[in-house]
């Protein structure tokens, strides 16, 4: 069957475009043939650092032909409807066909030759490709990641002609820069294609390239007694930069082992994309690198490893320099520099979010059976590191050069660690801190970053997440779960918004305002006795302050003492917690079911959704929501007539057993259900509850709600508001589907 | 096909003058005015802008005051060269002449690793970016290589194509040394035979001392504000053949750019100010960028 060969060959392609490049180029192929309507097999792209290849199998030669009929407008239509009909099918009137008073039109649409719709794909998808960054290049118009400079385009064993911007569709490409014939050379297909780009030093797939990469290292590594750190990010990039991948050992200098392992990795990854080494079986690393030259050298690689090795040395040497400077003022001395740093324009320098970040430790140590003394101390360090010169080298080295600087200082070993994991879980398959320090510093510095941005109007949209809120939100539900924090959230938030509000105030007052920091402002809102209970009580406390405001810093005092931003806050955190429990297997209707109850601690809903699921899945859950249905239905169609009696049911004499059996049945079980929910024991609630079912579908085959006796009636809705009444203290079940 | 090293400092500048003067460039001397890259000699910062074709290659005097380091680092000067070459539309065969280039000045590209890695070129003061890489050589870089796409905030068309060669890498490169100050700066049998650090180990000191220590705050920040008060000025003056008097008002400019520059290094601007700086120097770059792209346009 015929095959379509497409490559564009350009300039260097950046390594972290080109999986997607892949991607896109694959499907925008698809997309279009589809729409074309041809027929093909398959169809596969890759990338590389000069050029993107696509190639179709069993591609149609022809487009299906298909006759269509359209309706038009009735005969009796206005003239300019039926002309529009006519100009939209291009047809003459005589050429329409009448049938009962209505034009309809035949149209012959495709029967095309592919090799005449190819050019328009090739065209169109050059012009729209969603590059994530493109340039023009000479006098061109044409928009490319970098320019392009070959388009090959063969289908069925022939050049398809196409010319874009002056560049002209055939079947010549190019090798190796410096291997290989060095001359552009032709391919008839697919096969011949990838056969001569080998012949010229080029290697296709990706994962070919990748293979190379890993087995050399391997071998060179194993020779040695060593082993290769694996890292996929470094392989995955590697493997973009190179066309004909060629691993090295290099040598370093040992002296260089005595900084901390993960400086001279992020060196080797950063700077040079060289692959660290150990030796097998042990921790440390090996005084040895891996680089992957892109050229099989004459002399073997020593020009280039030894080039490589001198290069290492100088970063290794700065960064040594870095490490030796560091340690020469201690940490806590840094947090005056971290004035100069700003966090976000709204939200002030980092030295206020540290202040921030340690009160919400003294709030939250107590409930993580943190030291609060230890959690404060961590706190004040956490962000230290990003005022010495290695993180300023090396930003993704914060947290660890903390923990490396404050060990060196002989802080507690669980204050060392708390600054280490601070920003820890950073993705859904990453680990939460250990130990309730780091617990505690972890979750204040989540707290203080997602409310801070909400506060300054950041929160993410449909799309775009750009400070990770969501990644954040789901760390304070993982660390409020993992250390089991059974305590009220929104306190929480409402109190780390008093605190990024106490920021802005102390960046924006005169001196007279600086006096009431935000220290005395939390400490008027931190009474740990009174429980944020209203949002009055917020609000009145920030009119009190905005009285005291300049200017211009009533506009953020009327935005933030709406108080609704705790809601907002609240629900995101709320809606993740929901995404995570579906993930594992809880069905929409029983998570709805649990939160609807607008409980504030996590903890506690969780351990709901989970009992009431299991209770569900059993036979007396499942009959008890059918007897809960049938009640929630008759009061809801009382309530359209008339407001429900209020009141409890009372045990009339002469009232049908059932009837009689059922009051007793509540009564009996409110209190054990009280009892339950006291203890956040849902569980038992449910089994409690699960007592109901017998008496409600008893009551239900024997006694007639809507008796025509008006109190009997009345009694009956009663006692059905309670036993609903009762149910929903549990969970909203109406909001199970069947 | 292979060429010996450049065997001193200026043998590099001089091959690449021979290479690129073969291949149509104006071969121009340094700007006499301070700067901070070679991109702002006038003959690239303006002459990428405008229709006219452009080649140049230059050798420029970059001065970087906040990497003053009294001469005792071998790697970081607070005064270095780049070889500069603007090219204006780009060739097709751009990266071909490059690489030619590099072999040229000794650098065999079957022997050694020869790369183009993605670096965005941007520069704020300027209102300047570009799509391009730095080029490494065995994991080293050597140039930066950059497809202007706007400068002073206008759009670069046709596009020009520029070239950076870092001169003291690329010599401690192809000289196989570890050290800047030891880089032969003229041939080694002469019999005056000049290592870098003979030219300029005491230019480093000198300077780093005044850069750093010595530098008068209140002066630096009294010439800056003359500066730029006095761009403004010239680019309201038309000269007698009625053309805007761009170029003296780009030369202060770039004199108010360096003056900003001394006062970063003395660290007289604090982080809050520092962005003012930025934009103000980059509202006066555009203002001339503006300027020349009008009278170019009209001459043209």
């Amino acid at each position: 069957m015929p095959e379509l060969l497409i490559e564009l060959f350009s300039e260097e392609i950046p390594a972290r475009m080109q999986p997607g490049a892949a991607r896109d180029l694959e499907r925008m192929v698809r997309d279009r043939l589809t729409q074309a309507e041809l027929t093909f097999d398959a169809i596969h792209a890759f990338a590389g650092s000069r050029r993107l290849t696509l190639v179709v199998d069993g591609l149609a030669r022809l487009q299906e032909a298909r006759v269509e009929e359209r309706k038009g407008p009735r005969v009796t239509a206005p003239p300019a409807a039926i002309e529009g009909f006519l100009r939209s099918t291009g047809l003459t009137r005589e050429a329409l066909v009448e049938r009962d008073g209505i034009y309809f039109a035949t149209l012959s649409r495709g029967g095309r030759e592919t090799a005449t719709i190819i050019p328009e794909i090739v065209e169109g998808l050059v012009r729209s490709f969603p590059w994530p960054k493109s340039m023009v290049w000479g006098d061109g118009r044409l928009r490319w990641v970098r320019p392009l400079h070959r388009i090959i385009c063969l289908f069925d064993g022939g050049v398809v002609p196409l010319v874009i911007e002056g560049i002209r569709g055939g079947d010549v490409t190019e090798g190796h820069r410096a291997m290989g014939s060095r001359q552009p050379f032709s391919v008839k297909d697919f096969a011949d294609y990838r056969r001569a780009l080998e012949e010229n030093c080029v290697v296709l797939e990706t994962q070919a390239r990748k293979d190379r990469i890993l087995d050399g290292a391997h071998a060179l590594c194993a020779a040695q007694g060593l082993e290769m750190v694996e890292d996929i990010g470094l392989l995955e990039e590697v493997a973009g930069m190179v066309e004909w991948p060629v691993p090295l050992l290099g040598r370093m200098d040992s002296a260089f082992l005595e900084l901390p392992g993960e400086v001279v990795r992020t060196s080797m990854r950063t700077h040079q994309r060289y692959f660290a080494v150990r030796r097998a079986g042990e921790a440390g690393l090996a005084p040895f690198f891996i680089v992957v030259a892109n050229i099989d050298a004459a002399d073997g690689g020593a020009l280039v490893s030894a080039g490589a090795a001198r290069v290492l040395s100088a970063r290794l040497s700065d960064a040594r320099f870095f490490w030796q400077e560091d340690r020469k003022a201690p940490l806590e001395s840094r947090l005056e520099g971290l004035k100069g740093v700003v966090f976000h324009a709204k939200l002030g320098s980092m030295h206020e979010r540290v202040r921030r970040i340690e009160a919400l430790t003294a709030r939250l140590a107590p409930l993580l059976g943190a030291d609060t003394v230890l959690a404060g101390e961590a706190a004040r360090l956490a962000k230290t590191d990003l005022a010495t010169a290695m993180v300023g080298e090396f930003p993704e080295l914060q947290g660890i050069m903390g923990a490396y600087y404050a060990a060196a200082e002989g802080h507690d070993p669980a204050v060392v660690d708390a600054v280490r994991d601070q920003y820890k879980p950073q993705g859904p398959s990453d680990g939460l801190p250990r130990g309730p320090v780091s617990l505690c510093v972890a979750l204040a510095d989540k707290l203080d970053t997602l409310v801070g941005f909400f506060e300054a109007g950041e929160r993410p949209t449909g799309s775009g997440d750009r400070f990770a809120l969501r990644r954040t939100a789901l760390g304070i539900i993982r660390i409020l779960l993992d250390a089991g924090v059974s305590a009220p959230l929104r306190p929480l938030i409402a109190y780390a918004g008093v605190g990024v509000a106490a920021s802005v105030v102390g960046s924006v007052a005169d001196s007279r305002l600086n006096s009431l920091n935000y220290r005395q402002l939390v400490a008027a809102f931190a009474d740990p006795a009174a429980e944020f209970a209203a949002a009055g009580q917020l609000e009145q406390m920030f009119r009190s302050v905005g009285e005291r405001q300049p200017a211009d810093a009533m506009a953020f005092w009327r935005g933030i003492d709406d108080v609704t931003w705790i809601e907002e806050v609240f629900g995101f955190i709320v809606e993740r917690l929901k995404v995570l429990l579906r993930e594992q297997g809880v069905a929409h209707d029983v998570c709805e079911a649990a939160f609807a109850l607008g409980d504030d601690d996590l903890v506690r809903t969780v351990a709901r959704v989970h009992a009431l699921r299991g209770f569900l899945d059993l036979e007396d859950g499942a009959n008890l929501l059918a007897g809960y249905r049938r009640a929630r239905s008759i009061l809801d169609a009382e309530t359209k007539k008339g407001p429900l009696p209020t009141g409890g049911p009372e045990a009339v004499l002469g009232a049908p057993a059932e009837e009689l059996r059922l009051i007793e049945a509540v009564i009996s079980t409110t209190p054990q259900v009280t009892a339950a929910l006291a203890t956040a024991d849902f569980a038992s609630a449910l089994t409690s509850l699960a007592a109901l079912r017998t008496p409600v579908d008893d009551f239900f085959v024997a006694v007639l709600v809507n008796s025509l006796n008006p109190a009997e009636r009345d009694n009956r809705l009663r006692l059905l508001t309670s036993v609903c009444s009762l149910m929903e203290r549990v969970a909203d079940f109406s909001l199970i589907m069947g | 096909m292979t060429v010996s090293p450049a065997r001193s400092f200026q043998d590099l500048i001089l091959r690449l003058h021979a290479f690129w003067s073969e291949r149509g460039c104006v071969i121009l001397q340094p700007y006499d005015v301070e700067v901070g890259a070679g991109t702002l000699h006038p003959a690239t910062v303006l002459r990428a802008l405008g229709p006219k074709p452009w080649r140049a290659a230059y050798v420029q005097p970059s001065r970087r005051p906040s990497d003053g380091r009294y001469g005792d680092n071998p790697n970081r000067l607070r005064q270095f060269h780049q070889y500069q070459v603007i090219l204006k539309p780009n060739p097709p065969d751009m990266q071909a002449l490059y690489l030619e280039s590099l072999e040229a000045v000794g650098i065999d590209p079957t022997l050694h690793d020869i790369r183009f890695v993605e670096d965005d070129w941007e520069n704020p003061t300027v209102g300047a970016w570009g799509l391009g890489w730095e080029v490494w050589c065995d994991g080293m870089e050597v140039s930066q290589y950059t497809y202007f796409q706007q400068v002073g905030g206008l759009d670069v068309s046709p596009v020009a194509g520029e070239i950076t060669y870092g001169l003291e890498r690329l010599a401690l490169y192809v000289q196989g040394v570890d050290n800047v100050y030891d880089l032969a700066f003229n041939d080694p049998d002469s019999p005056a035979f000049q290592t870098y650090g003979d030219v300029f180990l005491e230019n480093e000191r000198e300077f780093s001392s005044f850069e750093l220590e010595v530098a008068d705050v209140d002066v630096l920040r009294s010439h800056f504000r003359d500066m730029e008060a006095t761009v403004p000025k010239l680019l309201a003056e038309t000269g007698r053949k009625g053309r805007t008097l761009v170029l003296p008002a780009y030369d202060h400019v770039l004199k108010a750019s360096h003056l900003f520059n001394l006062l970063d290094a003395r660290g007289a601007i604090s982080v809050a100010e520092r962005q003012g700086y930025i934009s103000r120097i980059r509202e006066l770059c555009k203002a001339c960028a503006l300027a020349w792209v009008a009278a170019e346009g009209a001459n043209s």
